[in-house]
């Protein structure tokens, strides 16, 4: 559904996608895993068009996405850190998606996590005054709201709270039953365990591997992702 | 393309500083038609008004408003809609916007003083300026990372544009004294929207007299129909090829 090929991204000296190439089919959850600044979002971005690579090239659903731009609307993305317009209420903000998405009626629209956030209750708030777990919590629902096959979420538990992170979790196996293609970058490694079915180890830009979470499980011995995770990176730093 | 100008737009007219603009322009034409009898000479008043602050506040204003939404644009990418269209309606709905405060803060106290043909050039070339100032604006904004940066760089532009740019040309008539120059001159004008301007009213307003022998060759140049279409078509490339260079440079920015 997604295939990146040989895509490499240089933001002026450094690196930060170094010819890196996957591919990535429906009914799949994918984490993508690997230490600060391996170039996990940089990849992310250049999925969405939001980062345009210096070389290498990225297909979604078979067409290039270098001029295309409504293969979004496929896409459900939940950024590392929401940013949204600061003097616009949470309602406003929903109703303007729905208008540039258009889409509107339930059959189209999935509010689940607007209810089950609570965030009903705070819809006339302006985002400028929301803390950044609610925020987080806005960007979940959006990218949840438009039923897209394919949700993409960086870093989606980072602050938010224990139970609103159940919630989510609960949210993301009910989408991956459905056959959607999940995409997650998370550091709270057992988070995923019960979630994903691939893992792609990203370290300098590059990536190391992308294997199935059984195959890995087999590769280390380890039964939990941390722990796998953890033999695969003291080896590598062992290697050096 | 319609449904972002439209958030665009009500964001701008939310934001007080537009609506104040407004009333400054309106309260500023006012006093200046009431000083005086002579409806001619109150143009002339706000002319300078015109030249001076219709670009400053276009082009910071513009500056700043793009800066401050680089996360309403970062929303919009990760959407399902093309870069041009985000970037050409952002571009519509600040000019639009502005646009809108020159005719009404100074096109109606002209309506009501001086409906002539020297008063309505000045509101067409007020509305122009407006929008080239927009487009310089989004072009510095895109080509800079760094806010301060680019407000900085916008009002150098400014700067370089309202006074920097006669000093030069003064400059280069000075130092080229014993050769023709009026050619030259015509040219250099063109380079210059805000100089455009200043010479397009002033020649509407019959006092070209007074500017001596280059204002006769201005009057050669741009007083006939086709010098002034000329002149509105310089204008409009002061508009389109900004606006072509901030786009080309927005559709390959990382964001």
């Amino acid at each position: 559904m997604i295939i990146a090929s040989n895509v490499s991204k240089q933001f002026g000296k450094i690196k930060a996608l170094d010819n890196v190439s996957a591919t990535c089919v429906r009914g799949e959850c994918v984490a993508l895993i690997g230490p600060n600044g391996s170039g996990k979002t940089t990849l992310i971005k250049s999925i969405l068009g939001m980062v345009v690579p210096n070389s290498g090239f990225i297909t979604f659903n078979g067409k290039n996405i270098l001029h295309d731009w409504l293969y979004r609307e496929h896409i459900g993305y939940m950024p590392q850190t929401g940013k949204y317009p600061e003097n616009m209420t949470i309602r406003q903000v929903i109703s303007m998606m729905k208008d540039i998405r258009q889409k509107t009626g339930p059959e189209n629209l999935d509010e689940e996590l607007l209810e089950s956030f609570g965030l009903n209750k705070l819809l006339d708030k302006r985002m400028r005054t929301l803390s950044g777990g609610t925020r987080q919590k806005v960007s979940a629902t959006l990218a949840f709201l438009f039923k897209p096959d394919v949700l993409i979420l960086d870093e989606p538990t980072a602050g938010l709270d224990p139970v609103a992170s159940e919630i989510l979790k609960g949210k993301i196996i009910k989408e991956k039953q459905k056959g959607k293609l999940i995409l997650i970058t998370s550091h709270i490694l057992s988070d995923l365990d019960d979630l994903i079915t691939q893992v792609i180890y990203m370290q300098d830009a590059q990536l190391i591997f992308h294997k199935s979470l059984s195959d890995l499980r087999a590769d280390t011995g380890e039964e939990k992702l941390s722990k796998a995770i953890a033999s695969v990176m003291s080896k590598s730093c062992y290697n050096e | 393309m319609n449904k972002v100008i439209k958030y665009v737009m009500t964001d701008i007219l939310r934001n007080k500083i537009v609506i104040g603009y407004t009333f400054f322009l309106l309260l500023i034409s006012l006093s200046v038609f009431n000083l005086d009898d002579n409806s001619t000479k109150g143009l002339l008043s706000l002319l300078n008004l015109v030249l001076i602050i219709v670009p400053l506040v276009s082009i910071i204003f513009s500056t700043i408003y793009i800066y401050n939404s680089a996360e309403f644009i970062e929303l919009l990418v990760s959407q399902p809609l093309k870069r041009n269209k985000i970037w050409i309606s952002l571009f519509a709905g600040l000019a639009g916007s502005l646009s809108m405060s020159i005719i009404a803060g100074i096109g109606i106290p002209i309506l009501i003083y001086s409906p002539t043909i020297t008063g309505m050039v000045m509101v067409v070339m007020a509305v122009l300026l407006t929008i080239i100032f927009v487009s310089i604006a989004m072009l510095a904004a895109v080509l800079t990372r760094d806010k301060a940066k680019g407000i900085g760089v916008s009002i150098l532009l400014w700067l370089y544009f309202s006074l920097l740019f006669d000093g030069l040309a003064l400059f280069i008539l000075f130092q080229f004294q014993d050769y023709p120059m009026e050619k030259a001159m015509v040219v250099m004008s063109g380079l210059n929207p805000i100089d455009l301007g200043r010479i397009l009213i002033l020649l509407k307003m019959d006092i070209s007299a007074l500017m001596g022998y280059s204002g006769a060759i201005f009057r050669d140049s741009f007083g006939s129909n086709t010098g002034f279409i000329i002149a509105l078509l310089i204008m409009i490339s002061w508009v389109l090829v900004p606006t072509w260079l901030s786009l080309r440079k927005f559709n390959r920015k990382d964001l």
